[in-house]
């Protein structure tokens, strides 16, 4: 599903080049669930954002299903975006003047989907995520734990092929942590390609698989067995 | 433009911040009221102008006769030149084609007027038939000068207006009084009427009259004519300063005056002068737009400094919108939409109030060169194309800032 080979980064700090990602081989097939661990400044955002095609890389190849990501145009970067990848993120950004329904159809209107069949797909979502009664409300009227499952069933919605997570259980208490990791693990086992991006041990020994990324190289590359979230639910 | 979505983000963002778009709008809708009234007062200017000239027919070309500055064919500067019946008559003959109405004219000079034993102080012309649609008096009682009286030599007399006020006052009409003029008594025919006081105090007998009985001989102190309409204004000036040089021609050899002897005589055109304000007007309206556009700009500006901050305080939103996969252009369409959205609605509430306010007091305006000042359709239409530029102009700055929102800065946790 994906692969990237020889992959570098460097940043220009001043006069210095910070050289963030130097050589990264990775390759992830349908249906996996990896964690990407490391301490702050090993490479592990960076890398999601050239991933996420949010930044290009410097050199090195990255295919996504097959399909090169290389030298995109904005536009044709947005368009990729929305076929190819589902973000959830730390900090939710949900649009806050937007109800939750109408937040998990943003990306279906992007992709063109006409307004009354995109509400019910967004809330065939809402339901999955377990928040159909919640559709209606502003993000500032939910709990955290709520709003990163809106911003899972709005991830979830454009039917990507890849979800990226960024911290997604940073900014939540350990309980409301494990709930989305149960829903984070069910989802895979629907089959979805989901990374996970955490610096938390428990968190990442939720997932299939976890890659250790120090220092801008991939120091450890180990298949584990999961801890199901249910358990602590 | 009609997508729905779009349209409710619109009014959400205007709804959560009503006091700043009411305030941006005010800019746009003052800078719109102000160009329009402006263009109003300039079209009024534009028709008060053309109401004042059309007093006097704007035709009108008159000649007469000053003093050589110049030597030529050995006779000295200085000479006073004299106009005579044998220039009327001979320029008459020559210019038969081009020429409308023609009539000459004596200033008679030095003699008493006397209504009973009221002595009289105005001034006596001797004119033609024509001077009538020349000058341009409108007749309010009686008539004016006819041939009939010109080649009997008929003792009558026209009177303005203000001399009936102020000597006929005690009888019903003038009309059929008689005024001694040099002891000759004139029969008064007609009352006239001018726009300004100073020429209702003229009396006009025959010009035949006024030479033979005055002593005039056959000077005349001017020869005035009007040329026929023709379609459009460009062509009458052209039409106009051609027989005005040509007129100058025929009395410079006449009179034997040097070409370039400017001060010997003067030919004068009513519709170069009509030109000359028309230009003015033009000059006068280009101003006023200018000064409405930079009105205008000022608003603009308001709405793309409000822009500006909108998508700074939208940073995030736009930033989670990209990541969602939306396009740049798309980004780009919706702050544009916003912007045209306020510039248009407050543009033409603007738009709106100073119209209705030119048509409820235009019509009242009474001042000098200045009549019912209004705004016509296409003016109008201007206006709303003027309107939609300057939305999508203040829209685009801070749209384009939009979409080069960086989704990793603007999504980075603070």
């Amino acid at each position: 599903m994906i692969e990237i080979k020889d992959l570098h980064k460097s940043y220009q700090m001043g006069s210095n080049s910070l050289h963030v990602l130097k050589g990264i081989n990775f390759k992830a097939e349908a249906g996996e669930l990896v964690a990407i661990m490391g301490s702050s400044g090993s490479g592990k955002s960076t890398l999601l954002n050239i991933l996420g095609m949010l930044d290009g890389a410097d050199s090195g190849e990255y295919t996504l299903d097959g399909v090169p990501i290389k030298d995109l145009s904005e536009t044709k970067a947005a368009q990729y975006r929305n076929k190819f990848l589902g973000f959830i993120f730390q900090s939710f950004n949900l649009i806050n003047y937007k109800s939750a329904l109408e937040n998990v159809a943003l990306p279906l209107y992007y992709q063109g989907v006409p307004r009354k069949e995109r509400q019910e797909k967004a809330l065939q979502y809402l339901e999955r995520v377990g928040l159909k009664e919640w559709a209606t409300h502003l993000p500032s009227e939910l709990s955290g734990g709520q709003k990163q499952r809106v911003a899972i069933a709005r991830a979830m919605a454009a039917e990507p092929k890849v979800l990226l997570a960024d911290e997604p259980t940073g900014a939540l208490d350990s309980t409301t942590s494990y709930e989305v990791m149960d829903l984070i693990q069910k989802i895979n086992d629907e089959g979805n390609t989901i990374l996970v991006v955490t610096h938390e041990e428990d968190i990442a020994h939720m997932c299939k698989r976890i890659v250790h990324l120090k220092d801008g190289v991939i120091v450890e590359d180990k298949k584990v067995n999961q801890v199901r979230a249910e358990q602590y639910v | 433009m009609f997508d729905i979505e779009r349209w409710q983000e619109i009014f959400d963002t205007i709804r959560k911040n009503k006091l700043r778009t009411f305030l941006t709008g005010l800019s746009v809708a003052s800078g719109i009221f102000i160009l329009v009234i402006l263009l109003g007062f300039g079209q009024g200017m534009q028709n008060g102008i053309e109401h004042e000239f059309k007093q006097d027919a704007t035709t009108s070309v008159w000649a007469w006769p000053g003093v050589t500055s110049k030597e030529f064919k050995g006779l000295n500067p200085g000479r006073r030149i004299q106009f005579n019946n044998d220039n009327f008559e001979t320029a008459s003959s020559m210019f038969k084609e081009t020429v409308e109405y023609e009539s000459p004219r004596i200033f008679v000079r030095g003699i008493t007027v006397n209504y009973g034993k009221e002595a009289l102080v105005y001034s006596i012309q001797g004119v033609g038939a024509e001077f009538q649609f020349i000058e341009g008096p409108k007749m309010i009682e009686g008539r004016f000068i006819n041939y009939q009286d010109e080649t009997s030599t008929g003792k009558v007399a026209i009177i303005g207006k203000k001399i009936k006020k102020d000597v006929f006052n005690k009888v019903d009409t003038p009309l059929g009084e008689f005024i001694d003029i040099s002891g000759i008594p004139f029969k008064i025919v007609g009352v006239f009427s001018e726009m300004e006081d100073r020429e209702e105090e003229r009396i006009y007998i025959p010009i035949t009259t006024a030479q033979r009985v005055f002593n005039g001989g056959d000077r005349l102190n001017s020869l005035s004519y009007t040329l026929p309409p023709v379609e459009n204004f460009d062509q009458a000036v052209a039409q106009a300063v051609n027989f005005k040089n040509n007129l100058r021609t025929y009395l410079q050899q006449a009179h034997t005056v040097a070409p370039n002897d400017n001060g010997a005589m003067e030919v004068w055109s009513a519709m170069e002068e009509a030109k000359r304000y028309y230009g003015l007007t033009g000059n006068i309206k280009l101003f006023f737009w200018f000064v409405g556009i930079c009105t205008i700009i000022a608003g603009v500006v308001g709405v793309s400094n409000i822009m500006l901050i909108v998508v700074k305080e939208r940073t995030r939103e736009i930033g989670i919108r990209k990541a969602l996969g939306a396009k740049p252009w798309s980004i780009v369409g919706m702050i544009m939409h916003e912007s045209i959205f306020v510039t248009a609605i407050s543009g033409f509430t603007g738009l709106i109030f100073s119209m209705g306010l030119l048509e409820l007091v235009g019509p009242h305006i009474e001042v000098d060169y200045v009549l019912n000042p209004s705004v016509n359709f296409q003016v109008a239409f201007t206006t709303v194309v003027v309107l939609i530029l300057a939305g999508t102009l203040a829209g685009f700055v801070p749209a384009w800032r939009a979409a080069k929102v960086q989704v990793i800065e603007s999504l980075r946790d603070e």
